[in-house]
């Protein structure tokens, strides 16, 4: 998978209060929660978003509230994946969930510039921007297999089908 | 002889399924108990039906708790609560409540009797922690975590290291739970127990009530911690008997256990604390903040609308008046937290002083109802997160305190320490 688009930017401890507020909750589709997408923070962000664009952020991304309308509203507002130095533990859970793209690289986190496109191989493990590439770490584990089969509800959905949905499983 | 055992490395290896139970390794946990609320749940649902399961795990061990935008605020909420509902009987749940029913689902979990000694409770709440306080782990997922342990009984979990939190003394007047870790989150950041399990002990841990427990273990996430967890104790032993509870033997660590960190609190030397805008890590001594002028009081949440708080707050009010000037809003956690205030005279100190006196609900906690913000307003609320924004207009500012100050502010109409507006007590209250 390769993901092409524009950096933006965003500082430390971007929690998930700014990313979806609170009152928007009632909402479960990922369009409507996209035109909210990171309003608490910048009103202008989901009009100036393009599909495919990756955000460079942090420490600690995603912290606070595990709401997983905050994913919803990154991807139904076209965020394709999220370069990271540090994610909150549940909120990147919810993304390769969602098999939205975390990727902790806080070198590439630090060093990519806003407005400029970059390029995202998975397949090959680099972050390219201009002429300078950064090789990110790869998936391990239960995130690489969930990020496989494209979500955990695919693979939940195979564990059932080998196991039984309706077996006494303790 | 296995190696020596934190207490969270023992809870979680009382519940493995598979994997290896030591820190950064990845295993596989089993939970006593699964809880959704009228937010994540409805997520949860869709998901659960598109991995295509019939049948939840357990429908004894499942509870649904509409608490959020409960009692509904307007139709897509009421839509959330009857898609929880839904479930709940479309599945056989022993377990839902809603509004004149229940109550905030991490507080009213614990009233129920359905969390104690050495249990394990999945939340798809972030604040699930707050079972810490009973010798109890709880951890947090988001909503499609928690439709495949629903479907599953069971989650991959990356197991955290341990920081031990050492409290010793005894608090003074006016300084609760809620001081004690706004202490430590100001201390260790609020990304500073990122993949780690916060546990306290000690002889300090031994002052603090089950209520104040709960104050502690609520916020421990607001740290960056997966879960957090008190040694068990009499207090915490009697706690659970009074909510009808067998007794358990409480899990405690091993002599010569490893810590990723330690901290070591004394009690007597903290303050009243207020936590400025936006970060809970960013706690001071109420006497820095004195002279903050508010707009509303909120008194409440998933830790912080015990009838201890309820206790304080009403002691402040008592042949007071709310300034004039400010609105104060007071929201008992429970049904039975509100009942049992009301049977106290709680609830008609607080509201004859002049606040607002709400059934039980998330309310304006989260930004969702119930005494929300315009631009530019301040509060002090008894609530754990103060997130640009999060009580609601994005120029709006929440400081967060215990009851005492939260109250005092109520009354002189700024942040000030307690023992200003209720002069020193009998019970010896330093100036």
């Amino acid at each position: 998978m390769i993901i092409r688009g524009l950096v933006h930017r965003l500082g430390d401890h971007v929690d998930t209060d700014v990313i979806i507020p609170g009152r928007y909750l009632t909402l479960r589709e990922p369009a409507a929660l996209g035109r909210h997408c990171l309003e608490g923070l910048d009103p202008g962000f989901s009009v100036r978003v393009r599909p495919g664009d990756v955000l460079a952020v942090g420490r600690n991304f995603g912290s606070g509230s595990s709401r997983e309308h905050a994913v919803l509203a990154l991807k139904g507002a076209g965020i394709g994946a999220v370069v990271a130095e540090s994610v909150a533990r549940i909120f990147h859970r919810n993304a390769i969930n969602l098999a939205l793209p975390v990727v902790v690289c806080p070198e590439a986190a630090r060093g990519l510039q806003a407005e400029e496109p970059v390029e995202i191989d998975f397949g090959a493990g680099t972050i390219r921007q201009g002429d300078r590439t950064w090789t990110m770490p790869p998936f391990q584990g239960e995130i690489a297999a969930i990020l496989a089969a494209g979500g955990l509800v695919p693979r939940v959905r195979m564990w059932l089908t080998a196991h039984g949905s309706d077996s006494e499983r303790r | 002889m296995p190696s020596p055992r934190t207490i969270t490395e023992k809870i979680l290896a009382a519940h493995a399924l598979d994997g290896a139970v030591e820190p950064g390794a990845i295993a596989t946990i089993r939970p006593d108990v699964v809880l959704l609320n009228d937010v994540s749940g409805p997520l949860a649902f869709a998901q659960f039906a598109a991995m295509g399961a019939t049948r939840v795990f357990d429908p004894e061990r499942v509870v649904l708790v509409a608490d959020h935008f409960a009692p509904a605020k307007d139709v897509e909420s009421a839509e959330q609560l009857r898609l929880t509902r839904r479930f709940a009987e479309e599945y056989g749940l022993r377990h839902h409540y809603g509004p004149g029913r229940g109550g905030i689902e991490h507080t009213l979990l614990a009233e129920l009797g359905l969390v104690g000694h050495g249990d394990i409770v999945f939340g798809a709440d972030s604040h699930t922690c707050t079972a810490g306080a009973f010798n109890a782990l709880g951890i947090g997922f988001g909503s499609t975590d928690l439709a495949a342990a629903l479907a599953t009984g069971r989650l991959w979990l990356r197991i955290p290291g341990s920081i031990r939190v050492e409290l010793s003394g005894a608090p003074r007047h006016y300084v609760t739970g809620k001081d004690v870790i706004l202490e430590v989150i100001r201390r260790v950041g609020s990304d500073g127990a990122l993949d780690a399990s916060l546990e306290f002990g000690g002889p300090g841990a031994s002052a603090l009530s089950v209520d104040e427990r709960m104050a502690v273990a609520n916020m421990a996430v607001e740290a960056g911690a997966d879960c957090c967890v008190f040694e068990g104790d009499e207090r915490s032993l009697a706690d659970m008997a009074a909510r009808g509870m067998a007794p358990r033997s409480p899990v405690q660590a091993d002599p010569g256990a490893g810590y990723v960190a330690r901290l070591e609190l004394d009690l007597a030397e903290l303050s009243p604390m207020v936590a400025r805008p936006p970060s809970p890590a960013n706690g001071v001594p109420v006497e820095e903040l004195r002279g903050t002028r508010v707009d509303q009081v909120y008194v409440g949440n998933c830790a912080n609308g015990t009838l201890t708080d309820l206790r304080q707050v009403a002691e402040v009010l008592r042949g007071r008046r709310v300034a004039p000037q400010v609105r104060m809003v007071v929201v008992p956690a429970t049904q039975r937290i509100w009942r049992q205030a009301l049977a106290e005279g709680l609830l008609d100190t607080i509201a004859e002083a002049g606040a607002a006196v709400s059934t039980p609900t998330c309310g304006a906690c989260f930004g969702g109802h119930m005494g929300i913000l315009a631009a530019g307003e301040t509060a002090i609320a008894t609530t754990n997160r103060n997130f640009r924004g999060r009580m609601g207009h994005p120029d709006s500012r929440v400081f967060l305190a215990n009851a005492w100050v939260a109250a005092a502010a109520a009354v002189a109409g700024e942040i000030v320490p307690p023992a200003v507006v209720l002069g020193c007590s009998a019970e010896g209250a330093p100036a």
